[in-house]
């Protein structure tokens, strides 16, 4: 399916913006001024964009600890989700989450999740939920390969097949689980769909550095899980991780040149560009200015959440049914 | 008024929810019951009888069977709450927290405040606790004293069927996650009911089931029976004890202890958790904290031994907080000079 120009230019937009958001927070998290934990989603932009580009709000999705992708491309606030991993009061969950809590439930963005494993069994219901409207919404699990080795992500496969859960397992494998290699640690014929398969799920697999290959294979699944009756199906994703598991992280797993190589071979926005310009669909001028916009976008929403109130020590006590 | 048996009052207070509210579903192992078996649907109807029914009534959609994975039902409980539904999942028993504790306490009890507020999680995790059945280790456990430590979670534990209906009415239509704990030695008692289905019992308000001036004794659940028995043999001698039932031990209802302690200067708390870090321990130091002044001993702690609940009859009888054991904790704090 040929997208228009103004599909492809928000396609591109959104995976720039997860990507300079990201590369921005790179740098910001070695300055110490944010504190916590970050876990950067860089070179996967194209699996979050080329899933959330079919869905409305009314389509949920759940995210991972590695979310801040997910949740851009689901449409969460630029600015309010940089003013959460600043901590600030005027972030997206009032500095109460941080970059592993971000939730928007009216945008259909469940949370991001510091639990490995914990989102899909919260997506099997919100995919009951889809089954039961009968409106033809759906609900999304991101998982990784780290994730789909969790005994929730079983049990949740499993009572989604039985309940028949309008529900879809996006496994996105970027051969890591934190510091361990996916020819490690995922036991059964290095794949996770089949473990899907397995289950009784009709599943898919795209390549995870193409927003094409994503985008067409998201179309096929959504079609078939759109159906009320057809219950949840799942799909892997082959793609790259450009950062370590959480920023400082030394990296030491990683093999001579390999950052290199995939960044250079492996980028899903050097790919998109290539793609679309050697097509002649947009025109490196097209793509030029959308990064321009995108820079300022980032450069804005840094000195919003940098110049943002801080929250009070009041503030601890609200959002809570009761303290003691 | 009706007459009607706790499990009763749980399946028909479920039943008139969901009656009213479209929104609100049932979910968890065997809820149903027979689903893939020759016998057919709700051959069961839960193992305590509490769904009973409600799968002819309201269908496959919104009386929903589940394999035996509680993460997956805490956490579809969960998914079901944030997409706009009011779920009400069974776990069985309360002993399986242990193997859906991470959608409990990671996820539920913290969405509402780690998403800053805007989010809602109206969730009600039904589950039974507690000794009397010999069932031993695994099946006999209390867990409010793990759960009343989770910031986020309210924790209900009703004593009678009046309180089931009206508790359970306030859990189900509450927007925050509710962990609803039903004594299974309690299910086949039976009580009035309120006929109201509108009826509701507000979270953090204890019920004061006997009044006396001279020693206050807190408990909930089974041993609340067990208490009002204690008190009732001390009246006749003339001794006046006020039985407080919690009902909630979060919120707690910290105002009717101390109101209590204020008159009678005298507390023990009987409480079916071990020892340690337990709700008896709780209240015992909140009253020392906050009431000092008006303690004329000290508080008392009437709990299990700091064991696994035993199987055979003598050892369950041996570890549970018996009458004579609760008898004599008040007559130690009512003689301490």
């Amino acid at each position: 399916m040929q997208l228009s120009r103004d599909q492809l230019l928000k396609a591109y937009r959104q995976m720039k913006i997860i990507r300079e958001f990201e590369e921005r927070l790179h740098i910001d998290i070695q300055t110490g001024e944010i504190a916590g934990f970050t876990h950067l989603y860089c070179g996967q932009e194209a699996v979050a964009v080329g899933v959330c580009e079919h869905l409305s709000t009314d389509d949920k999705i759940v995210s991972t600890h590695r979310g801040h992708g997910h949740c851009l491309a689901k449409g969460c606030d630029v600015d309010g989700m940089m003013a959460e991993i600043w901590g600030s009061r005027d972030g997206l969950c009032k500095g109460k989450g941080g970059s592993m809590h971000i939730a928007d439930v009216d945008k259909g963005m469940l949370g991001a999740n510091g639990i490995v494993g914990a989102g899909a069994p919260i997506a099997v219901g919100a995919g009951i939920a889809a089954k039961i409207d009968a409106k033809g919404h759906v609900a999304i699990a991101f998982s990784g390969d780290g994730a789909c080795n969790q005994g929730t992500t079983f049990e949740a496969m499993n009572m989604a097949v039985v309940t028949k859960a309008a529900c879809i397992f996006v496994f996105e494998n970027n051969h890591y689980s934190e510091h361990t290699g996916f020819e490690y640690a995922v036991g059964t014929n290095k794949d996770i769909a089949s473990r899907a398969e397995a289950f009784g799920m009709k599943v898919w697999r795209g390549d995870g550095t193409d927003f094409f290959s994503v985008f067409e294979t998201m179309r096929e699944v959504l079609e078939y899980v759109r159906v009320p009756g057809n219950g949840p199906a799942a799909v892997e994703f082959d793609t790259e991780r450009f950062f370590g598991h959480f920023e400082g992280d030394p990296q030491r797993y990683r093999g001579p040149g390999e950052l290199d190589r995939i960044r250079e071979t492996r980028d899903c926005i050097k790919k998109f560009r290539a793609s679309v310009t050697g097509a002649g669909l947009l025109t490196d001028a097209d793509i030029d200015a959308v990064d321009a916009d995108v820079m300022d976008a980032i450069e804005n929403a840094v000195a919003k959440a940098k110049a943002a109130p801080r929250p009070t020590p009041e503030d601890v006590l609200e959002d809570v049914y009761i303290s003691y | 008024m009706a007459r009607m048996m706790y499990r009763e009052a749980v399946l028909s207070t479920i039943a008139e929810e969901m009656e009213r509210d479209p929104n609100v579903v049932v979910l968890g192992e065997d809820v149903v019951g027979g689903n893939g078996t020759a016998g057919g649907p709700e051959a069961i109807g839960g193992i305590w009888s509490t769904s009973a029914g409600l799968y002819g009534k309201f269908g496959g959609d919104r009386v929903i069977d589940t394999p035996i994975s509680e993460s997956a039902i805490v956490g579809a409980a969960a998914g079901l709450a944030l997409s706009g539904k009011r779920p009400v999942a069974e776990l069985m028993f309360a002993d399986f927290i242990g193997v859906s504790l991470d959608q409990i306490w990671n996820q539920i009890a913290k969405f509402r405040y780690m998403f800053g507020g805007k989010t809602k999680c109206p969730a009600v995790i039904r589950m039974a606790w507690g000794a009397g059945y010999n069932a031993a280790a695994q099946h006999s456990q209390a867990a409010h004293q793990i759960l009343t430590g989770m910031p986020g979670l309210k924790v209900v534990m009703p004593s009678t069927p009046a309180d089931v209906k009206g508790l359970l009415r306030t859990a189900i239509r509450d927007d925050d996650p509710v962990i609803f704990l039903e004594h299974k030695a309690l299910y086949g008692v039976k009580g009035e009911v309120p006929d109201d289905k509108d009826f509701m019992i507000p979270f953090g308000h204890a019920r004061l089931s006997r009044a006396g001036n001279d020693v206050t004794i807190v408990s909930t659940g089974l041993l609340l029976g067990f208490c009002e028995a204690v008190a009732d043999k001390l009246a006749a001698e003339g001794i006046g004890c006020d039985v407080i039932d919690l009902r909630t031990t979060s919120p707690i209802d910290e105002e009717a202890i101390l109101d209590s302690v204020e008159v009678t200067g005298r507390l023990v708390v009987v409480d079916e958790a071990p020892p340690r870090c337990s709700l008896a321990n709780d209240i015992c130091a909140m009253v020392a904290e906050k009431a000092f002044a008006s303690l004329k001993a000290p508080p008392l702690g009437v709990n299990p031994p700091h064991t696994p609940v035993p199987f055979a009859r003598e050892l369950e009888t041996a570890y549970l907080p018996s009458i004579p054991k609760i008898e004599a904790a008040v007559r130690k704090v009512l003689s301490y000079r």
